[in-house]
């Protein structure tokens, strides 16, 4: 009897376990035992990491976007219809466009976006480069800035943990280079009481700030922005002025997963190892979508899609389930305009951030074009 | 309603129990509680100071087998 798997989202995740599965069941496609779905929001399909390099211009915009129906495998049935409402009781989901798809098999691949607006002033107040809009117009500040006060403030949660510290070096990098950064007070705010999520990560950071001037606030929640007197106000109760205030914005889930009663904030609660849906044997939930307290990152939903990949493919084909996710996170730090680094760590194994170095800023530059393979699920 | 939420952050490295609190008092009503688990005995000392800043009302800390509990009641 024929399969249906539906896959929600058309970002990084749910495109690799698009292509993977097409990869692994070419015969139950070709004869008709298996048919895949997506159903996405958009035709373009975005290297949302490139985004950082935006502002500084050091990528072009050509470089973000590819056409999504061809970065998905041609067997892939693709709509550009978003979800309007997903029934897992019923195994089916119902569209914008009024469409009704039902599945055997269910990927959630939803992802997650900037929300400035939950923050009173945030919106009419800062800058940011979590999408294409936001870092065009961070671009034309930093173009036109000539020295001041300028403040990189993190907001939780947010997706892509280390590009908070990124854009911080890629600031300083870039300032000196202009010429204007003996005019400059860069602060760095962070919600908790050291510079990173990752302890080993904020224990390098520290003195990498204290050796470059670079000022910072730990222990900083945003509870507002003042546009007008260009101030910031955190929940801890300290206030910041700024010429330039460059944000992370809190993040949330999709509404659709909200407006559908799976996860309050657009999170899917999962089960950590088998990425399924708490409750459901047929749902998957991957990449940003999860309500696993991981990072929300390229790299995990990467890795998390080549599990649900596997666990798909043998249930279809052996009926049973094949291994489970161990947590892995890569990430590639940037810690300038001319060096990296890289940080990996999964559930068991904890982070060890090695010295900069010029190569890995390299192979950082390579992946921003590498990543094209991976979405097609050749990397 | 008041909810009582639990984040099981053992072993969270990234971007670990505090970060996880703090995202999940964004989402909840005043009155609500998040039980947060964590590994990390530092967790156990950084949420309470924390929420003395912000003003959120620490309900209840244990350490169990491995592990340490905090729940905290959403203030504001």
């Amino acid at each position: 009897m024929s399969k249906t798997i539906l896959i929600v989202g058309g970002g990084l995740s749910g495109t690799i376990v698009a292509n993977g599965i097409c990869r692994q069941m070419g015969t139950e496609l070709r004869t008709g035992a298996l048919s895949i779905t997506m159903l996405g929001t958009s035709e373009t399909h975005m290297y949302q990491p490139g985004l950082l390099y935006v502002p500084f211009g050091r990528i072009r915009e050509a470089e973000l976007f590819r056409d999504q129906r061809k970065v998905l495998d041609k067997r892939v049935n693709f709509f550009v219809d978003p979800a309007k409402h997903i029934d897992v009781e019923k195994n089916q989901v119902t569209t914008e466009g009024g469409r009704t798809f039902r599945y055997d098999y269910l990927v959630l691949a939803t992802g997650s976006r900037i929300m400035p607006q939950n923050i009173p002033g945030m919106k009419e107040g800062a800058h940011w480069f979590y999408d294409l809009d936001g870092a065009r117009k961070l671009r034309a500040a930093l173009n036109t800035f000539q020295g001041g006060k300028i403040v990189v403030n993190v907001n939780a949660p947010h997706k892509c943990p280390v590009a908070p510290l990124e854009v911080a070096f890629m600031l300083h990098d870039f300032l000196k280079a202009k010429g204007v950064w003996d005019k400059t007070e860069l602060t760095y705010t962070y919600p908790i009481g050291r510079l990173h999520a990752l302890e080993p990560v904020a224990h390098w950071a520290k003195p990498e700030f204290e050796k470059l001037g670079i000022k910072y606030e730990t222990f900083f929640n945003t509870e507002s922005v003042d546009p007008d007197k260009k101030t910031l106000t955190s929940m801890e109760g300290s206030v910041l002025p700024y010429d330039l205030l460059i944000t992370i914005p809190p993040h949330q889930g999709a509404q659709v997963i909200d407006d559908s009663g799976l996860g309050k904030g657009g999170w899917v609660p999962t089960n950590t190892k088998t990425l399924y849906r708490e409750g459901s044997t047929n749902v998957f939930v991957v990449g940003d979508t999860t309500n696993i307290p991981i990072s929300k990152a390229g790299s995990t939903a990467h890795f998390e899609a080549d599990v649900a990949i596997d666990n798909l493919v043998s249930l279809c084909q052996e009926g049973t389930f094949a291994r489970e996710y161990d947590g892995k996170v890569f990430c590639f730090v940037e810690t300038g305009l001319g060096s990296g680094t890289y940080v990996w760590f999964n559930y068991t194994t904890p982070p060890n951030p090695g010295p900069p170095s010029q190569m890995i800023h390299w192979f950082k530059l390579a992946y921003n074009r590498l990543y094209w393979l991976s979405a097609r699920g050749l990397l | 309603m008041a909810e009582r939420q639990k984040i099981d952050a053992r072993g969270a490295f990234c971007p670990g129990p505090l970060m996880e609190l703090i995202a999940a008092l964004k989402l909840g009503a005043v009155g609500d509680e998040v039980d947060v688990w964590s590994s990390d005995k530092g967790s156990a000392a950084d949420i309470p100071a924390w929420c003395a800043k912000v003003g959120h009302a620490v309900v209840e800390t244990s350490e169990h087998d491995g592990y340490w509990s905090v729940v905290v009641r959403k203030a504001k």
